[in-house]
């Protein structure tokens, strides 16, 4: 066993845990955080993306122990109460799901691309940057329109700020 | 997967003494390769030895003509780095291919190298760029190193801390993807160097994993461009035949993507 300690969606948390505990079990399962999921359990559909130190990855290919220390933020930590976050207000807006299993993924995923392209997007790239997230619904179109709409938004947003 | 105990090591030699104290560890560095193969009960390991946080494995330098990467870099850190950009532009392009952009921030360019598995783009670049791979106790040359399928040089238990590639006068890569695995069916890694001498690395196809094309390298020495191409083959008997592409499809796709990487200098192109 081992203790984690790390910061979820800026709230501090520390538990004993299996060294092979899987961080998106841990935030399931120990921390009762179910928004980020279990897809294919094989790095390949990004289901379970979450933010670890900035970054998204997959949270079933990454040990709970690995990230003691650090700051995972879920799909549970985007909006700010009541106010849902720019991209998932245009998921809302632009229908960027059906069944929505994937959606979880595809925000985290979709709030981590735009956060890393501060200059804009286009189709092209948010499509490539894409490639780890499965959707099995939609055709990704609405997804792609909802990210594109979103960092239009989060640009003004920032130039706003800037002024 | 089954139980095991997790240690993160703060420097190389404490990562060595906490591997030999273990009866069957593995060293963790991105983790994209081992933990899915151990979720799937394919491997086991009492004990997985964290690389991540060794200081001493990060960073990325120039200096004259060899760029040097360490090897705990991830493969975003490096796609991105403006050093990577300015010395050679493929092989950022390259990095910036692989998997996507979840596995890029996790996988690293030591566990990549380390691995070996005959699909990965790294060991193509190691190869056209003549690579050093270095670890905790010796440098070995990107041409001794890759021995066979997932077989490497390396000691039981040894670290590849670095890798140092040499600067080309210029290079390119092609690649083809498995449209289900993702994984390159063939790259092909160019480049030409400023002594005036070709290296052309190749992943994905071969039966023996990463190979240099020997025969294209001959050719395109005297006449760099993919008209030099024109009537080599590569024997199928060294391709790799699966339910994806038999051996005559590779061989002809190495071709094609060789051609591709000589018409994309600078860059890198995947397909699908």
């Amino acid at each position: 066993m081992v203790t984690v300690t790390m910061t979820v969606n800026g709230r501090q948390v520390s538990k004993e845990v299996e060294d092979r505990r899987l961080l998106v079990d841990f935030l399931r399962e120990d921390l009762g955080l179910t928004g980020t999921h279990v897809g294919c359990d094989t790095s390949q559909c990004g289901a379970c993306v979450v933010h670890l130190d900035g970054k998204a990855v997959k949270s079933c290919t990454v040990l709970a122990a690995q990230a003691d220390g650090g700051s995972v933020k879920t799909i549970e930590g985007l909006a700010n109460g009541a106010d849902l976050h720019p991209l998932q207000a245009a998921f809302k807006e632009h229908h960027g799901l059906q069944c929505g299993f994937c959606t979880p993924g595809m925000i985290m995923s979709g709030v981590d691309l735009i956060e890393r392209h501060p200059d804009g997007l286009d189709e092209k790239t948010v499509r490539v940057e894409l490639e780890g997230n499965i959707c099995r619904c939609t055709g990704y179109h609405n997804i792609v329109k909802a990210i594109l709409a979103a960092a239009e938004e989060m640009r003004g947003g920032m130039r706003q700020a800037a002024e | 997967m089954y139980p095991l105990s997790y240690r993160r090591a703060s420097s190389v030699d404490e990562a060595r003494r906490l591997f030999q104290e273990a009866s069957d560890a593995a060293y963790l560095a991105g983790g994209h390769t081992l933990l899915p193969t151990m979720k799937q009960r394919l491997a086991v390991h009492d004990v997985l030895v964290d690389l991540t946080r060794i200081e001493a494995m990060r960073g990325i330098s120039v200096s004259g003509d060899t760029l040097t990467i360490g090897g705990g870099m991830t493969h975003a850190e490096v796609s991105e780095s403006s050093e990577v950009k300015g010395a050679i532009s493929s092989l950022a392009a390259m990095v910036g291919s692989i998997g996507d952009a979840q596995v890029r921030h996790r996988g690293t360019i030591g566990g990549s190298i380390a691995n070996n598995d005959p699909a990965a783009d790294y060991p193509s670049a190691a190869l056209a760029l003549a690579a050093t791979i270095k670890t905790d106790s010796r440098e070995i040359a990107a041409d001794d190193f890759f021995t066979a399928l997932y077989e490497t040089a390396l000691e039981e238990g040894e670290i590849v801390t670095g890798v140092s590639f040499r600067i080309p006068e210029t290079a390119g890569y092609a690649k083809f993807r498995n449209p289900a695995s993702r994984y390159p069916m063939a790259g092909v890694f160019v480049a030409k160097h400023k002594d005036g001498s070709v290296r052309v690395g190749v992943t994905g196809a071969g039966m023996e994993g990463a190979f240099r094309w020997h025969e294209a390298e001959e050719a395109l020495a005297g006449n760099f461009s993919g008209e030099a191409l024109a009537g080599i083959s590569l024997d199928p008997g060294m391709m790799m035949g699966d339910i994806h592409g038999s051996p005559e499809y590779r061989a002809n796709l190495v071709a094609v993507m060789a051609g591709r990487a000589l018409a994309n200098l600078g860059s890198a192109e995947a397909i699908i």
